[in-house]
């Protein structure tokens, strides 16, 4: 068995409430294998940022028992705290402070010595592009510059788990793009990543394994393409330039439907997992009956439709 | 290291931190080193002459009488700002930050006591400065004076506390401002502007037990020989029980927020 970064069994967290008691997580299990990245995907409101804080040592779960970085979170938060790094969703920097002396503050923190930490702040500096602006105080910085600023300081301890909570909501997607290389980079060096998101697209891209979230509970679990997998609507999109190729297609393959948003009803959709022997053996029957579809597509379903599927409701549209 | 060496290394980073930050927002600091001084102003050159009167002498014997009260003044004044910074930085991700860290967890909290508190006898001795100029002539010896910053620097150790405690308990920066506002008015309802005597029965109870006006009589005594009696030790116990009790409600707070 590989260690594992984080493990959670049965987490729970309920806040008080005019109701009651609102419960925001109902029992989580996590196992986080070290040098991975994983991603808690979930709707805002689903409890990822409270698992996230519940992780980190900020609040206390009210149940469960968890490992991080091989402490007990209950007894031992100290020991946790040492070994993580976390990069929020609302810029962790001192505004008031030049990005270099928000590093160097880090470095202090970490009981650094002066040389060591002001190597620390150049070389980070350098690496997150923020060479020109370190001199200048955070306040004045884009978002993406704070968000780098903050994950730089993140680093400044050489933590081994990084949590990112939602590291690109509300980037450009320039400064998004530049967000993953240095997340895939931490990852090279071994470096454990628990993302949350809520930009399916941003899992599917860089996390070994998702978990969706919803109402406290964890809906399914597993890689980028086992989740695919889950639902069905794979199929493979065929056009064609004249209607009686269509209907010879149909004759051929035996089953298809129209696609309903080809006004001109010219496509053709054939139910398919995607697979490379399906998709021969289909070309084959088309070449038997002598029709050539003038495009062809295939469409494996995102990680939206599991999401959707899963939850019964649309993801909110990032702000 | 030990724990402790720990702790005093993070307080030292934090004060530095917070020293940085005082320098970066200077209006804060100029407008709680300005105000002391209008009110100075206005007291010793628009009622002193007639306060002084009353007091057995005029405006001089005013200058001499006010200053304490002031100085007390300053530092409540002073409690305001910190309160409100306390607030704001709560509102900050920095704080969650530094909370995720392993790292004396007080000690946030110290580098803003510490901070104030050098702002504050930076405007304590602007006041005294102007005072100087405007009259103030007290006959204190040098162990005098000593004892006297010694005194207020407690103090302000003390009323610093209280209003860290203050702005974590706010929920808001707004809100932050407005808790220490009862502070201000401790100087004046006691000896600070005018002798207690002078006041009616139940005003003048309030105001002979109340823990600034020990504090105000000890200054006096100090600086210029007017009978102290036991006001100093009465002071200095008010001023340790103080700074203790919001020191342990301040890091109460912070460990739960």
């Amino acid at each position: 068995m590989t260690n594992l970064a984080i493990a959670a069994n049965g987490l729970r967290k309920s806040y008080p409430d005019k109701k009651g008691d609102k419960v925001v997580l109902d029992g989580i299990d996590l196992a986080v294998p070290q040098g991975t990245v994983f991603s808690l995907l979930g709707p805002n409101g689903a409890g990822k940022t409270t698992t996230v804080q519940i992780l980190s040592t900020l609040i206390p779960a009210d149940g469960g028992t968890v490992e991080v970085a091989g402490h007990d979170l209950a007894r031992k938060p100290d020991d946790v705290r040492g070994a993580i790094g976390v990069t929020g969703q609302y810029s962790a920097v001192d505004k008031l402070l030049t990005g270099e002396e928000n590093l160097l503050l880090m470095a202090d923190l970490h009981h650094l010595s002066r040389r060591d930490g002001r190597r620390k702040a150049a070389e980070l500096l350098e690496r997150f592009d923020l060479v020109d602006a370190g001199g200048k105080t955070a306040g004045t910085y884009s978002g993406g510059m704070q968000r780098r600023l903050d994950l730089a300081m993140t680093l400044v301890g050489d933590p081994r788990l990084i949590f990112l909570d939602e590291p690109t909501t509300g980037l450009d997607p320039r400064s998004r793009r530049s967000m993953w290389q240095i997340v895939r980079e931490l990852v090279a060096g071994g470096v454990t990543i628990f993302l949350t998101t809520q930009y399916l697209e941003e899992a599917d891209e860089l996390a070994d394994r998702i978990a969706l979230l919803d109402h406290g509970r964890l809906i399914a679990e597993g890689t980028a393409d086992e989740l695919k997998r889950l639902i069905p609507g794979g199929h493979v999109s065929l056009r064609f330039t004249a209607d009686d190729a269509l209907k010879d297609a149909l004759t051929a393959l035996g089953e298809g439907f129209l696609d309903p948003s080809d006004d001109d009803r010219l496509t053709l959709q054939v139910p398919s997992d995607g697979g490379v022997a399906s998709l021969r053996e289909l070309l084959a029957r088309l070449d038997a009956a002598g029709v050539e579809p003038a495009h062809l597509s295939v469409h494996t379903p995102d990680l939206d439709d599991v999401f959707l599927t899963l939850t019964g409701q649309k993801q909110e549209t990032p702000r | 290291m030990s724990t402790l060496t720990l702790a005093a290394r993070d307080s030292s980073t934090m004060v530095r931190r917070q020293l940085k930050r005082l320098i970066r927002y200077p209006s804060m600091t100029i407008q709680l080193v300005a105000t002391p001084v209008i009110l100075l102003v206005v007291f010793v050159y628009v009622l002193g002459g007639t306060l002084g009167s009353g007091l057995g002498g005029g405006r001089d014997a005013y200058v001499n009488y006010v200053v304490p009260g002031i100085l007390l003044m300053a530092v409540a004044t002073a409690a305001t700002g910190t309160a409100v910074m306390v607030a704001t930085d709560m509102t900050e991700g920095i704080i969650a930050r530094f909370r995720t860290m392993r790292i004396s967890r007080a000690s946030v909290l110290t580098g803003h006591v510490v901070g104030a508190v050098i702002q504050q006898l930076l405007g304590m001795a602007v006041l005294v400065g102007v005072a100087l100029a405007m009259g103030f002539s007290p006959n204190a010896s040098a162990v005098e004076w000593l004892a006297a910053v010694g005194l207020l620097t407690l103090f302000a150790v003390a009323i610093t506390w209280l209003a860290v405690a203050l702005g974590l308990k706010a929920q808001t920066p707004e809100s932050a401002s407005n808790a220490p506002m009862p502070l201000i008015l401790l100087p004046f309802l006691g000896s600070g502007f005018a002798p207690t005597d002078s006041m009616p029965a139940a005003l003048r109870w309030f105001a002979e037990n109340q823990p600034f006006t020990p504090i105000m009589e000890t200054v006096r005594g100090l600086l210029f020989g007017t009978p102290i009696g036991n006001n100093g030790a009465i002071a200095t116990a008010w001023c340790v029980a103080i700074a203790l009790l919001s020191y342990i409600w301040a890091k109460k707070t912070f460990n739960k927020a």
